[in-house]
């Protein structure tokens, strides 16, 4: 089959690889019909997350037709699924408490030992995302092994288009959770930092959950756009004092809740993300935090922070102090993305949430390199891109 | 007397004072520590004498009798114990292991079972002719709040090589401690979940 493979900084190919099998008794394969570049591929792309090996299959956003089925799979061949790019095994205490990313037995035991040794406990398995989370194959690919395919796939009914359901594999349950991070509380002021996919779905989300002010924060033009159209206030920060806008535009009081959907590589000449930035080239390991700094400062005093922005290693500079005496809450993780799909597939069904409005490029697989260039290089036109295998 | 040079003085004042601090502290009693509640195998010290003792919990969800039968049955330990290479009866309750070792060495250990207490622990010991000098055992306990059973294998074991046969051991992954923690992971994921996780998309031919 063919596939986007990382090979290195700035580096994806489209190789032809071996064809998926059913490897164990709950295993499903899918042949994908449409699949996503994420942000956080950017990660990946830009080498900052250790434990990628060279011909690693990338690709955690898919959907796809059933082509066969394992022994206890539940999945009937022909059928159309979104799948979680969260393994996880059901079973576990972590599954049972609905802590899907938190899974126990869905990362091989071979590769749970770096997590163990960087964060103390081993990480769940995750589609194309580093041996840190078990060297799975991804999803920008013709087909998928499919670990565990009665837990994770979404069965969707014919007559709904893929590109309507295939964000809940990510980014949609992520940008959800990320506002139910925040506890959102009638007449809050919820600020929410980077307009990429994630945070415009926060923005969204957050006003679903009755915010009564969103501000959202980037220096894209159509980034900002978009966040506008969706109802949100804006901060182009590249033309604005940011800590200063948020005070004055939230009364005075400061944010309710802050979400930090930028993650571990923040953009900008602050002092601070110069210091991280050079840190960060030096070797993987150090995050650029600074919209998390930034985010930190601005909450409100007994405010709630929601960090769905991915980070991997470690960050100085963290105002610790801000955290402590302003008494704030943080809630973060990587998305438990079975705990939403049938919610959210069922808002999407009754047309309450719409995500299609985010697609700004459709490239078939052979694209794909093309894809994350354009995706990386020209964030204010490329706001997502959906492969067709 | 000479009066000291006065560049001398803070010299002498702090060393005297460092002096009388080193004696003061030399004096103190040394603080008793009495016993906390952490397993003797969480010590900073892992030797005790020859042996080196190690050993891991694992929460699994299922019932104690389960896994005592799971690890009682030899049909099962091949799929379990990844360095294994092969186990056999040589007499009553006493088997023969070969267990891959690092660089391409094989470890054998002969082993008789000294306690079984059905659903609660199983303990061996090595026999005499055993190239391997080691004990074990595994003891099961109900987890609280229902969430199955709390496995704990502790073993002691005279390391091929003392010292720096462990450290080689350990820097290839083939010592007790690495090796038992994978091989509980491992139990753990067959019980739970029926399978053991692998990132394999197709079968190597």
């Amino acid at each position: 089959m063919r596939a986007l493979t990382w090979h290195g900084r700035h580096d994806v190919r489209v190789d032809t690889v071996p064809d998926p099998e059913i490897i164990n008794p709950r295993d499903a394969v899918i042949e994908v019909t449409a699949t996503a570049i994420c942000g956080s591929d950017l990660h990946l792309y830009d080498a900052v997350i250790p434990g990628m090996q060279t011909g690693d299959i990338l690709g955690h956003e898919f959907m796809g037709r059933v082509v066969e089925t394992g022994r206890d799979s539940t999945l009937k061949k022909g059928q159309r699924v979104v799948v979680p790019f969260t393994i996880s095994c059901g079973s576990c205490l972590f599954c049972k408490k609905q802590q899907y990313s938190a899974c126990d037995n869905s990362n091989p035991v071979d590769t749970q030992d770096a997590s163990e040794l960087m964060y103390g406990h081993a990480m769940s398995g995750l589609f194309g995302y580093s041996h840190m989370t078990g060297g799975y194959a991804g999803g920008q690919a013709q087909y998928v092994r499919v670990p565990f395919s009665d837990v994770g796939p979404v069965v969707i009914p014919d007559g709904i288009e893929d590109e309507k359901v295939l964000f809940l594999s990510d980014i949609l349950p992520t940008g959800w959770m990320a506002a139910e991070n925040a506890r959102i509380e009638p007449g809050d002021t919820v600020a929410v930092w980077g307009c990429g996919p994630v945070g415009l779905f926060a923005v969204q989300s957050a006003l679903h959950m009755g915010a009564a002010r969103v501000i959202a924060i980037d220096r894209h033009p159509n980034r900002l756009r978009l966040a506008r159209e969706l109802g949100a206030q804006v901060i182009d920060y590249s033309q604005t004092h940011v800590l200063e806008a948020l005070m004055e535009m939230s009364g005075g009081i400061g944010p309710d809740a802050v979400i930090d959907a930028v993650g571990m590589e923040s953009h900008g000449f602050a002092p601070d993300n110069i210091a991280d930035a050079l840190k960060q080239k030096v070797g993987v390991g150090a995050d650029r935090a600074h919209a998390l700094r930034m985010a930190l400062m601005a909450v409100r005093k007994g405010g709630r922070v929601s960090i769905p922005g991915v980070y991997g290693g470690l960050v100085d500079k963290f105002p610790l102090g801000a955290l402590m005496e302003k008494g704030l809450e943080v809630r973060t993780g990587q998305t438990h993305v079975q705990r939403y799909t049938e919610d959210l597939l069922r808002r999407i069904g009754e047309g309450e949430i719409d995500t299609t409005f985010l697609i700004s490029h459709r490239l078939g697989l052979e694209q794909a390199p093309e894809g994350y260039r354009n995706f990386h290089d020209n964030q204010d036109e490329w706001t997502k891109v959906v492969l067709t295998p | 007397m000479r009066p000291i040079p006065i560049r001398f003085a803070l010299p002498v004042a702090l060393g005297a004072m460092a002096v009388l601090v080193m004696r003061n502290k030399s004096r103190a009693p040394a603080p008793a520590h009495p016993p906390d509640s952490a397993p003797g195998r969480t010590a900073r010290q892992h030797w005790f004498g020859d042996y080196l003792v190690t050993g891991r919990t694992v929460t699994i969800d299922a019932p104690r009798q389960t896994l005592f039968d799971m690890l009682r049955d030899p049909a099962r330990l091949p799929g379990i114990l990844s360095n294994l290479q092969d186990m056999q009866a040589i007499g009553p309750d006493t088997w023969r292991w070969h267990i891959k070792g690092p660089l391409g060495q094989q470890i054998e250990a002969h082993t008789r079972i000294v306690e079984e207490r059905s659903g609660e622990s199983l303990a061996w010991r090595s026999t005499d002719d055993s190239p391997l000098d080691t004990e074990g055992k595994i003891t099961l306990r109900d987890a609280p709040g229902g969430r199955g059973t709390e496995l704990t294998a502790r073993i002691a074991y005279r390391p091929p090589g003392g010292d720096v046969g462990h450290w080689i051991a350990t820097a290839f992954r083939r010592d007790p401690h690495s090796q038992g923690r994978h091989d509980l992971k491992r139990l753990k994921m067959l019980v739970e979940t029926g399978e053991i996780a692998t990132a394999a998309w197709y079968k190597e031919t």
